[in-house]
């Protein structure tokens, strides 16, 4: 199967490739997929006291789609607020990247990551407001 | 010399054909393009005899008793469904079981499958670790019903030798039909159908650098004589085993494929082996957590097979990084099924490994410089994946992958 150029520039290049520090307060991740499927991707986003993504960061173990799809959201999160964020589809992703329908499940799973890391973040911060 | 890109190691899959192979061809496509089946002229005589001649280098590369024992397919697949459908059919009076391995091509396994829907009762025996099959479970599988075994020469994906030998004595012991695919291991690995006991052999010209669309399956005509129901009706050509006007270029140049590795095979597996061990150290040497998919002693590998996986990268993800070399995957990404090798399955490695797997195929034309590089290559772009691997990480940090609940997709 031939790649677009968008995910071979992704794959190559993927940004913002990292980890942040699971355990503040401030940081939500996401966790998704089992390396038995053959893709696992973590999403990790930081969040401004006022409700914006003023960081984000991933590491993807999948193919070149999987790592395209995650680096390409990671760019997006940046600069929105949660609610931006979880606007986000997965079909936005696959018209970005051209990714054809077998690799679709790879921006499935970037959509999944987006919402968890989200969903990660709200938790912490409801125990933090409960406590 | 300079290295030339993209570098080609995925001889599994096919191989470059040798000049001399297509030297022998070309005649035979603009000077001497009879049919081989017109026996009234000149053009129809000069296309048998070089056919004729083919038959001959072919039946020596194996060790045939007769050249009539080579019979002409379009490739090793009509081969596969020859020898099994041709022998499920002759003798379905005598029984109606088959014996073969759950790491056979799907050519094997899809044509066993096929006959299952009929009516024909099929063993398909686990082969261990080592992806090696063990004689004494084909031995007990056998009942007085099975009328045929078969059992690759060497397997494709991991490149392990079958106990050939044995499976023949056992199979001449117990009056059963033998017949091995034999595509992945001729010209790398001693292959003999006398001294091998087999009785079909099904093989093919573009895996030892002839050309493509041309393949043979040998017939045993002596003790015993094995009989066939043909697959494809017409002219009766192959004696009535395999209608089709007759792929003369084609088979011309398998003929030469054959010729030249019976002078050079012994010499050309040393140096290729070589090579294999080579790429493997470098990479084993830079590389932490590899491990090599079935048996690695040299009587049970080709020379020129490497399979291993790379924990925690995805075997898609890392041919894509190394785009400039063609090699190739486990991995469900490559597949449209999106499951992981069946042949690494059958091995009992794990899913997760399955996924990490890469298979390098060097061959006849593989340099050590390709070599160098490509081991270079893929020592930088695994520690490179790795470091995007959150399963590396996690790994590194002491949690066991093992214990996390993972949502399955």
């Amino acid at each position: 199967m031939a790649y677009s150029e968008k995910v071979i520039e992704h794959a190559e290049n993927p940004r913002n490739v990292g980890t942040l520090d699971k355990e503040d307060p401030n940081v939500g991740t996401g966790l998704v997929g089992a390396p038995a499927c053959g893709d696992v991707m973590r999403l990790q986003i930081k969040v401004s006291d006022a409700g914006v993504i003023e960081d984000a960061k991933f590491k993807t173990f999948g193919c070149g789609s999987a790592i395209a799809s995650s680096s390409l959201a990671t760019e997006w999160l940046k600069g929105r607020t949660l609610d931006e964020a979880s606007e986000i589809r997965n079909t936005d992703i696959v018209k970005e990247l051209n990714l054809p329908p077998v690799k679709i499940h790879c921006s499935v799973l970037a959509e999944d990551a987006i919402k968890s890391a989200i969903e990660d973040f709200r938790k912490k911060q409801s125990a933090k407001r409960g406590a | 010399m300079s290295l030339k890109f993209p570098i080609y190691m995925d001889n599994h899959a096919t191989t470059p054909m040798d000049p001399r192979v297509l030297e022998a061809m070309l005649p035979y496509f603009t000077e001497h393009y009879g049919n081989a089946a017109s026996r009234s002229h000149r053009f129809g005589w000069v296309a048998e005899e070089a056919v004729g001649y083919a038959r001959e280098q072919i039946a020596t590369l194996i060790g045939a008793d007769k050249p009539e024992e080579i019979i002409f397919t379009s490739g090793a697949t009509e081969s596969n469904n020859l020898a099994i459908k041709g022998v499920a059919e002759f003798y379905r009076d005598k029984g109606n079981h088959i014996i073969t391995t759950k790491i056979e091509h799907k050519a094997v396994l899809d044509t066993c499958k096929r006959l299952e829907k009929e009516g024909y009762e099929v063993t398909y025996l686990d082969v261990g670790p080592e992806g090696v099959v063990s004689v004494d479970d084909v031995r007990a599988a056998m009942t007085d019903k099975t009328i045929l075994v078969s059992v690759m020469l060497a397997n494709n994906e991991v490149g392990t030798i079958q106990p050939l030998k044995e499976i023949g004595a056992l199979c001449k012991e117990r009056g059963v039909i033998f017949h091995t695919d034999a595509v992945q291991g001729i010209g790398k690995t001693e292959f003999n159908v006398k001294e091998m006991g087999v009785d079909l052999a099904s093989i093919t010209a573009h895996k030892i650098y002839g050309p493509k669309g041309v393949g043979a399956l040998y017939v045993r005509r002596a003790r015993p004589r094995v009989r066939l129901t043909a697959q494809i009706d017409g002219g009766g050509h192959e004696r009535g085993n395999r209608s089709g006007t007759l792929n003369v270029p084609g088979i011309v140049g398998f003929g030469k494929a054959c010729e030249i590795l019976n002078k050079e095979w012994r010499e050309e597996s040393k140096r290729v082996k070589a090579l294999r061990d080579r790429l493997k150290d470098k990479l084993f040497a830079e590389l932490d957590e590899c491990h090599i998919n079935g048996a690695w002693d040299d009587a049970r590998r080709l020379p020129n097979n490497l399979n291993c996986s790379f924990s925690y990268v995805e075997g898609e993800g890392l041919m894509m990084a190394i785009k400039d070399v063609a090699v190739s995957s486990g991995s469900a990404c490559t597949s449209s099924s999106l499951e992981p090798s069946y042949v690494l399955r059958a091995l009992g490695v794990e899913e997760e490994l399955a996924h990490t797997s890469i298979r390098f195929g060097l061959g006849r034309f593989t340099t050590e410089e390709e070599v160098d590089y490509v081991a270079k290559l893929v020592v930088d772009k695994v520690k490179k994946l790795r470091d995007l691997s959150p399963l590396y990480e996690m790994a590194r940090e002491g949690v066991n992958l093992k214990d996390i609940v993972w949502a399955a997709h």
